[in-house]
């Protein structure tokens, strides 16, 4: 009787073995694909990408510094905040002057219908943050947002997500521009 | 009984969502749209053929103090490697369901079949009731899927026809119960008679 548990766990386990061994190699290069993918979306083109820095803003996990002659010209930041659903990661491509370029969802867990309409890239919702560069907040908290109907959660944690990375964003070229008086 | 009949069966008299009413929390959980729907219950499909293969296999031998676990064991087997492989290669998919697809562990469709049907029949049989049941599972969700799609996001299978939001209800939970309901009704009534 044990013996067949036994057995049957040990094929069931060598059987797991192999096939994450076969699918470790696809998965990781579908999750950086679509890290890729992202980062790619909410940049403008042109330049060069730095590797990933982290960051110690919270909510911020990571970012990525697109340079072009030297000078940072665009920073892709990974942010994250509570969500309706769960957590929701986005991606927030921001110019060297603080305004935000484009906007991508990584992961999210929105009520599908309403607040998962963050998501949709085309919607009117996630347009209006295409070189945005006015008040970070919904409407209804007096920013510049227009909410999704029905969905002012969801419409609040993306705007938070969004506003973390410009704010990341707005502290580094301090430390940028000391670097190069002190090069100078 | 004929092969033919192990299928069909699965599809109209033992249809396990609108006559066994097995495996509800998926099928109420991911049918907001009829795409959604058929892949939850291909993933499901794919799971049970398989696992009534092995277990048909290994019945015989399994002695009776230890075949839940040991079937569980197997079907969490199944249940892995397929989430693996849609990670690896249907990562859009991945991203809709992968919730879900853990919990067809615990699908008591799959382990009801191992149960009733596979620990007792023939590879073949199982094999065919295996398609049979996840056919019927999968037909079902795809009609709860596209009717909640129609009157809650105004679309079928992904292209809308109306602009706008349409009944936000039948998006979220209540509308699942709803259209379930009222389709279990139809079914027993004008399909399985």
């Amino acid at each position: 009787m044990a013996l067949c548990l036994t057995a049957v766990c040990l094929i069931c386990s060598a059987v797991l073995g192999g096939v994450y061994g076969l699918t470790k190699a696809p998965i990781d290069a579908a999750a950086q694909k679509a890290l890729t993918e992202s980062i790619s979306a909410v940049l403008p083109e042109g330049g060069e990408l730095s590797q990933s820095n982290a960051s110690e803003l919270e909510g911020v996990d990571e970012y990525y510094v697109l340079s072009e002659n030297g000078s940072p010209k665009a920073y892709a930041v990974k942010s994250s905040t509570n969500g309706f659903g769960g957590t929701l990661t986005i991606m927030v491509g921001v110019l060297a002057d603080g305004t935000v370029y484009n906007t991508s969802v990584l992961a999210h867990s929105e009520t599908p219908g309403l607040g998962a309409k963050c998501a949709e890239a085309d919607s009117d919702f996630r347009t209006q943050f295409q070189n945005f560069n006015g008040h970070l907040a919904v409407k209804k908290d007096g920013g510049d947002i227009d909410a999704i109907t029905a969905s002012t959660i969801t419409s609040r944690a993306f705007t938070k997500a969004v506003e973390q990375a410009v704010k990341l964003v707005k502290s580094i070229p301090t430390t940028n521009s000391e670097e190069e008086t002190s090069n100078e | 009984m004929s092969k033919l009949s192990l299928i069909t069966r699965g599809i109209i008299k033992d249809n396990p969502t609108f006559v066994l009413v097995l495996g509800m929390c998926p099928t109420l959980a991911t049918t907001v749209s009829a795409v959604n729907g058929m892949e939850m219950g291909l993933a499901t499909m794919f799971v049970l053929i398989l696992s009534n293969i092995v277990i048909s296999l290994i019945a015989p031998v399994v002695p009776d103090k230890v075949h839940i676990p040991v079937y569980i064991v197997v079907i969490a087997t199944f249940v892995t490697v397929l989430q693996l492989i849609m990670q690896a290669y249907l990562p859009s998919v991945y991203a809709t369901l992968g919730l879900f697809i853990p919990l067809i562990v615990v699908n008591c469709i799959v382990l009801g079949r191992a149960e009733a049907f596979a620990n007792k029949n023939g590879v073949l049989d199982s094999a065919l009731d295996g398609i049979g049941i996840g056919l019927g599972f999968t037909i079902s969700l795809t009609v709860i899927g596209l009717v909640r799609e129609i009157l809650g996001s105004g679309a079928i299978f992904g292209w809308k026809f109306i602009q706008g939001d349409a009944i936000l209800a039948f998006i979220l939970a209540p509308g699942a119960f709803i259209v379930l309901g009222y389709l279990m009704a139809l079914f027993n009534k004008y399909i399985k008679k």
